[in-house]
């Protein structure tokens, strides 16, 4: 081995000892200071995966804008819808500071290799749906975004604290609907009721894995990518939700399902696993769907932007 | 005092066209070019039904038989509607969408400052509100028309495409009969063909600045005040309204 190449990995050691005190201290990550390569994927990973689920989150929420029944709901679905587009803005600009472009995660995506949230490869069949999304699947997600208000890396941090202010409200608009629902005729309390039975169990995969089957965690906590295991978040949402629904009578579908006085917390029933990975390689209902629709419309825009590219340029080089 | 019969058809031309446009900004959502779009198109989708709530709520009380602003969006038939026809057409292709946006926006312009003069203290202030918007409105629009114009040779021939096949429906704007012409008259409404040489003279500007030829004035297309459609109406409708009349008897 060279000379400088020796100096090179005793530097490399030392900045890397230098991050990991820094992070175990509490210290935010900013998108100048060196950071190990890895450290760099796994963030890049994650944010561009949850901007990604943002983006095509809103495919099943807008499969119901045209046909909300009422103004207020139209207006209320479409704030939400808009509210996803954006946060799916802030995420691709925060793992931008980590040196890949919004064209190389759209790539990524097409491609198979950045992934979405899993949630989203399941149907929205009905207006109950909607109430269901916003109450059980933005619910899901506020509990795990409130956790990453704390993460190591600043920029995501910062956008994460922004995002936990408005899915607050996403959620109360779904569980709205939802109450509203089972407060009217016998046909709306059965389509909640049908809603919140296909809906809660995808909710509960959205944590992800049991603690013991998680492939990424080790080094997401040492470098406090990640603060709460999946198994902690997961009932932390179970314990809030079960409540909200005996208030407007809905049953979550869970025979197992009962108050352990000594944990403090709702036991619940296991959780179809194969079903989970089924979805997440590729078999679920909407997969191909989702991600066909979103190469559809980057198509068809595409002379839209080469059209706004080349004006400016025409423009740039005039001036 | 106006009559109230006229007065009332007149705020559901109003209200009607901020409602059928916006469900026709609102089916963008997850298909717009660039996100930054998407939310630009449903954002003004959201200004446009915050404007078609405020026209019908009022229309309901000056009617007076108790309807409200989701009963006349929801509960009434292809004939009963009042839009322009221009505000039902297809989106088409993102060129087609903005060249529509400029061309009613810049009308929407002119009308909604000279009605923030309105007699009618209650559509003067919502005109006064709407004026900020559609502004706005206008603005991207027109960027977008220079952009693709003036970009390449494709989307200068989109464009070129779309605006000559949305001329024929500009026509009906600027017509007036005899409801127009009676709350003219007590200073209610605005007499909406004088607002078409100032119209002409600014979407002139904007194509001409977009390498863009304006069309000819040629046949025009016309019905909306009579209730007279294009096929496409209904089936904004028979989505629209599909819950309402579903389950006639529920409360969303």
């Amino acid at each position: 081995m060279g000379a400088i190449q020796e100096l090179e990995l005793q530097l490399n050691e030392l900045l890397e000892k230098k991050f990991e005190e820094r992070v175990q201290g509490g210290d935010a990550v900013e998108p100048r200071d060196w950071m190990p390569e890895n450290y760099r994927k796994h963030l890049v990973r994650q944010i561009s995966q949850h901007a990604h689920s943002e983006v095509i989150g809103m495919q099943p929420e807008g499969n119901w804008i045209t046909r909300a029944p009422s103004l207020r709901a139209k207006q209320i679905l479409l704030a939400k819808i808009q509210d996803e587009g954006g946060h799916g803005l802030y995420l691709y600009s925060a793992a931008e500071t980590l040196g890949i472009s919004r064209d190389e995660m759209i790539a990524q995506l097409h491609s198979g290799k950045a992934k979405y949230s899993n949630i989203f490869n399941y149907p929205a069949l009905t207006w109950a749906d909607i109430g269901a999304i916003g109450w059980l699947v933005d619910g899901a997600a506020i509990v795990n975004q409130v956790s990453l208000q704390r993460t190591s890396y600043g920029p995501y941090s910062r956008a994460m604290v922004r995002i936990c202010k408005e899915e607050s409200f996403h959620q109360r608009q779904g569980y709205e609907i939802m109450a509203q629902m089972m407060k009217g005729t016998a046909d709306q309390k059965e389509m909640a009721q049908d809603a919140m039975n296909r809906w809660w169990w995808p909710a509960l995969m959205m944590f992800g894995p049991h603690d013991t089957e998680s492939p990424h965690a080790g080094d997401a906590f040492r470098w406090k990518i990640k603060r709460h295991t999946n198994d902690e978040l997961r009932q932390k949402f179970i314990d809030k939700t079960v409540q909200q629904a005996e208030v407007i009578g809905l049953t979550v579908p869970d025979p197992d399902l009962k108050w352990n006085e000594a944990a403090g917390h709702y036991d619940h029933g296991e959780i179809n696993w194969e079903e989970f990975r089924n979805v997440i390689n590729g078999d679920g209902p909407c997969n191909k769907q989702r991600l066909d629709h979103h190469k559809k419309v980057h198509a068809e825009g595409e002379w839209v932007r080469v059209a706004a590219a080349a004006y400016h340029a025409k423009k740039a080089n005039k001036n | 005092m106006a009559d109230q019969n006229n007065l009332f058809k007149y705020l559901l031309r109003l209200g009607d066209n901020a409602l059928v446009l916006s469900h026709r900004l609102s089916e963008w959502c997850s298909r717009a070019p660039l996100i930054e779009e998407d939310l630009a198109l449903t954002n003004f989708s959201l200004d446009m039904i915050g404007r078609a709530q405020a026209l019908l709520k009022y229309a309901g009380e000056v009617e007076g038989k108790g309807r409200t602003e989701d009963d006349l969006a929801y509960k009434r038939a292809e004939r009963q509607f009042y839009n322009h026809l221009v505000m039902e057409l297809p989106n088409g292709d993102f060129a087609f969408t903005m060249a529509r946006q400029l061309l009613v926006s810049a009308f929407e312009c002119l009308l909604f400052e000279a009605l923030s003069n309105s007699k009618d203290e209650t559509i003067a202030a919502i005109a006064a509100k709407t004026l900020k918007e559609v502004k706005y409105h206008r603005a991207h629009a027109e960027d977008w028309v220079i952009r693709l114009g003036d970009g390449t040779e494709e989307s200068y021939q989109r464009m070129q495409h779309a605006v000559n096949a949305l001329w024929m429906y500009t026509g009906e704007l600027f017509e007036a009969d005899e409801v127009d012409a009676e709350l003219i008259r007590e200073g209610i409404a605005v007499d909406q063909n004088s607002l078409r040489p100032q119209w002409q003279e600014y979407i002139g500007q904007v194509l001409t600045e977009a390498k863009l030829q304006v069309p000819a004035d040629g046949y025009m297309q016309t019905g909306s005040r009579k209730g007279i459609h294009t096929e496409h109406l209904g089936h904004i409708l028979s989505e629209m309204q599909y819950l309402q009349r579903a389950y006639p008897d529920a409360t969303w």
